[in-house]
C-alpha cells in the first residue's frame, strides 16, 4: 500500500474500509467513504475520540559545540521537562533510519533550539532503551516555555510526505490540550458535519485526552519498545457515557489506538471497573487481547506489519483482518495519517441493510 | 463561589482597553485568563498587574490576523489553562486614523480590518470551539459595535468588518443550536480607551464609559450564563 503523501481535499471524505466480525470473512467486508460512516452506526452507540491537540513536536537545533540536533518530543514529564528522541543531521525529508545519530550527549550536555538558539535545554536523564531517548529540562517554563516551542517547533511528520505540514493539517477538529506530540489521526476525518449528523440519529460522543507519542524513531531498540507508556485523562462524563452505553446494548467505538490504550488501560489498572481521572498505561493490543469495553475501531489504514495494524486484530480476528489487508492491498487504500480508513465493528453491516448493499463495489 | 471559578478564558486585544479590562474582572471572578496582544510589553503588564491581585493570567503575544497564529494561539491556550471556556473575541482595528471616507480609503486598509475584525475571529473560534462542542458547553462572546449597523460616514472598513462579525455571530449560534455553545455579540457602546481617542479626538472623555465597568458588567453576565 502506498502513504497518503498530502492530505485530502476534505477531511471527511476519503476511503473506508468497513469489517463486520460477526460476518463471514467473505461477507464481512464493504468499501465505502467515511462521509458515509453514520449508516454503520446505530442509536445508542458511543463514539470516544481522543481530543489531544498535536504539539509541534520537532525542534531543530545545536548541541554545545555547534553540531545539528534534531529533539523530537515524546513524552511530557513536567512543567519543564520532557522524553525526547533524539536525531543527528538532516529533517523530515529523510527517512528516520537513515538519519545520522546524534553527536554523543550525556546527562549534563546542553542544547539550543531556534534559528538564534533563544530555547536552551540540558540532558537531564538517558534512558537505558538507547542513549537517544532522553530527558531534556528547559531553561524556559511556563508561558515563555510554550510560546518557544510554539515559535520553533514543527509538527513531527515522516519522508513519505511531499511538503512540510502545516500545525493546522495535525490537528483534529475538537483539538483541545496539546496531550499529543503526533496527531491522534484516527479522528482526522471526523468533520462536525459528521458529527453533528451522527447525534441527530442517537449515536452519542465521548472524549478522553491520550498523548500519542511518536510512532517511529529509526532507532531498532527504541521501535521495538513503541509505544512508550503515555498519559491520559478520562473526565467522568466519559466513564458515565461508556457505562450507559453499554447498559443500555449500545456499541463503544473507539476513534483510535490511543482510545482504546486509554480505556482498556485504565480499566485493567482498576479490576476491569473504569474510573475517571489521569493515569498511565503501558498496554499493548495484541491479536490475543480480549476488550472488555471497547465494542470496536475507526482507525486510520496501516500496513500489516504495523503494531497498529495487529492491535486491529484483537477486534476484527486475524482471517477476516487478512481479507480486508488483501482488499486494502488491490484497491489502492492510502496508508499513515493523512490516508484513508477502516472500520472495525460488530453488526455494522447487519445495521445498514440494504443501503450499504448499494455501496458494496 | 462565582461560577466562573476555575473556568478558562482567552481574550483578545488584552494589553489595553476593554481586554485589559475583562482580564482583570475575568480573573477576579476565580477565572483562569489567557491575554493575547501583539505587544509583549503592555501585555506583560497587564498580566503581571493580575497575577499581583492573586489572580492567574498568562500571555500569549500573536496577531489574530497572521493566518498561523490561530491554532498556536488555541494550543497555548489549552496547555496554560486547559480546555477553553470562553472566548472572547474582542481585538480590533480602525485602520488608519483620522478615518477616511470609503473613496480615500486604501484596498489594503479594508483588507487588514477584516483580518483582524472578523477573519481573526472566525479562525480562532474554529480553533477554539470545536472542543466545546465535543464538552457540550462554552461561551464564544465577538465585541462588536453600533457601527455595524449605523452607517456612520468615514467608518466603513470598520464598520463592514463589525457587520460581517456580527452576522457570522448569527450563523454560528444557528449552527451551534442545542450542542451548549453559545455566541454572543455584545456591543459595549462608546468608552473612554485609547481606540476611542485615536477615532474621535474630540470627544468628551466625561461621557464616556469606564472600560471596567463594562467589562464588570459583561463578566457578571457570563457568570449568570455559565
Amino acid at each position: 500500500m502506498r502513504p497518503a503523501r498530502s492530505y485530502p481535499k476534505r477531511r471527511d471524505d476519503v476511503r473506508l474500509l468497513v469489517m463486520d466480525p460477526r460476518l463471514p470473512p467473505g461477507r464481512g467486508l464493504l468499501e465505502t467513504r467515511t462521509t458515509e460512516l453514520a449508516t454503520f452506526l446505530a442509536p445508542g452507540d458511543l463514539l470516544v475520540v481522543n481530543d489531544a491537540a498535536t504539539l509541534p513536536a520537532s525542534l531543530g537545533g545545536t548541541d554545545g559545540e555547534g553540531r545539528a540536533v534534531e529533539a523530537r518530543l515524546i513524552a511530557a514529564r513536567d512543567d519543564q521537562r520532557f522524553a525526547a528522541v533524539l536525531f543527528g543531521a538532516g529533517d523530515w525529508r529523510q527517512r528516520t533510519e537513515d538519519r545520522p545519530p546524534p553527536p554523543a550527549l550525556p546527562v549534563g550536555a546542553a542544547l539550543s533550539f531556534g534559528a538564534g538558539g533563544e530555547l536552551r535545554a540540558r540532558v537531564v536523564a538517558q534512558s537505558p532503551l538507547s542513549p537517544r531517548l532522553v530527558d531534556l529540562e528547559f531553561a524556559a517554563h511556563g508561558d515563555a516555555l510554550w510560546a518557544a516551542l510554539y515559535a520553533i517547533g514543527r509538527p513531527v511528520q515522516y519522508s513519505y510526505l511531499a511538503h512540510d505540514l502545516p500545525l493546522w493539517a495535525v490537528q483534529t477538529v475538537y483539538a483541545a490540550r496539546p496531550w499529543s506530540f503526533e496527531m491522534p489521526s484516527a479522528g482526522r476525518p471526523l468533520s462536525w458535519e459528521l458529527l453533528l449528523a451522527l447525534r441527530r440519529q442517537g449515536v452519542r460522543w465521548a472524549a478522553l485526552t491520550h498523548a500519542a507519542g511518536l510512532s517511529a524513531t529509526g532507532d531498532p531498540a527504541l521501535d521495538a519498545a513503541l509505544p512508550l507508556p503515555e498519559r491520559y485523562h478520562i473526565p467522568a462524563a466519559t466513564v458515565r457515557a461508556v457505562g450507559e452505553a453499554r447498559a443500555r446494548g449500545g456499541r463503544v467505538v473507539a476513534v483510535g489506538t490511543t482510545v482504546v490504550r486509554a480505556l482498556e488501560g485504565a480499566a485493567l489498572t482498576n479490576g476491569g471497573v473504569l474510573r475517571a481521572g489521569a493515569g498511565e498505561t503501558d498496554l499493548r493490543i495484541t491479536p490475543a487481547f480480549r476488550p472488555r469495553l471497547v465494542d470496536g475501531v475507526l482507525s486510520g489504514v496501516h500496513a500489516a506489519t504495523e503494531s497498529h495494524f495487529q492491535l486491529l486484530a484483537a477486534f476484527a480476528g486475524p482471517p477476516l483482518l487478512e481479507a480486508a489487508a488483501g482488499h486494502a492491498e488491490r484497491a489502492g487504500f492510502l496508508t499513515h495519517e493523512l490516508g484513508d480508513s477502516m472500520l472495525v465493528l460488530p453488526g455494522a453491516l447487519e445495521a445498514s441493510g440494504e443501503r450499504t448493499a448499494r455501496l458494496v463495489r | 463561589m462565582s461560577s466562573l471559578q476555575g473556568k478558562s478564558a482567552v481574550v483578545t486585544g488584552g494589553s489595553r482597553g476593554l481586554g485589559r479590562a475583562l482580564g482583570v474582572a475575568l480573573a477576579r471572578a476565580g477565572a483562569r485568563v489567557v491575554l493575547v496582544a501583539r505587544q509583549g510589553e503592555p501585555l506583560r503588564a497587564a498580566v503581571a498587574e493580575i497575577n499581583a491581585a492573586g489572580g492567574e493570567a498568562h500571555a500569549v503575544v500573536a496577531d489574530v490576523a497572521d493566518k498561523h497564529a490561530a491554532t498556536a494561539l488555541a494550543g497555548q491556550a489549552a496547555a496554560l489553562v486547559g480546555p477553553v471556556d470562553i472566548l472572547i473575541n474582542n481585538a480590533s482595528t480602525l485602520g488608519p486614523v483620522p478615518l477616511r471616507l470609503l473613496l480615500d480609503t486604501d484596498c489594503e486598509d479594508l483588507e487588514r480590518a477584516l483580518a483582524v475584525n472578523l477573519v481573526g475571529p472566525f479562525r480562532l473560534t474554529k480553533a477554539i470551539a470545536g472542543s466545546m462542542v465535543l464538552r457540550g458547553a462554552g461561551t464564544v462572546v465577538n465585541v462588536t459595535s453600533d457601527a455595524g449597523r449605523e452607517p456612520y460616514p468615514a467608518w466603513g472598513a470598520y464598520g463592514a468588518s463589525k457587520a460581517a462579525l456580527e452576522q457570522l455571530g448569527r450563523i454560528w449560534a444557528a449552527e451551534l443550536d442545542g450542542t451548549g455553545v453559545r455566541i454572543l455579540s455584545v456591543d459595549p457602546g462608546e468608552m473612554d480607551t485609547q481606540m476611542h481617542a485615536e477615532a474621535m479626538p474630540e470627544a468628551d472623555r466625561t461621557q464616556l464609559a469606564d472600560p471596567a465597568q463594562v467589562a464588570a458588567k459583561i463578566v457578571a453576565e457570563l457568570g449568570e450564563a455559565n
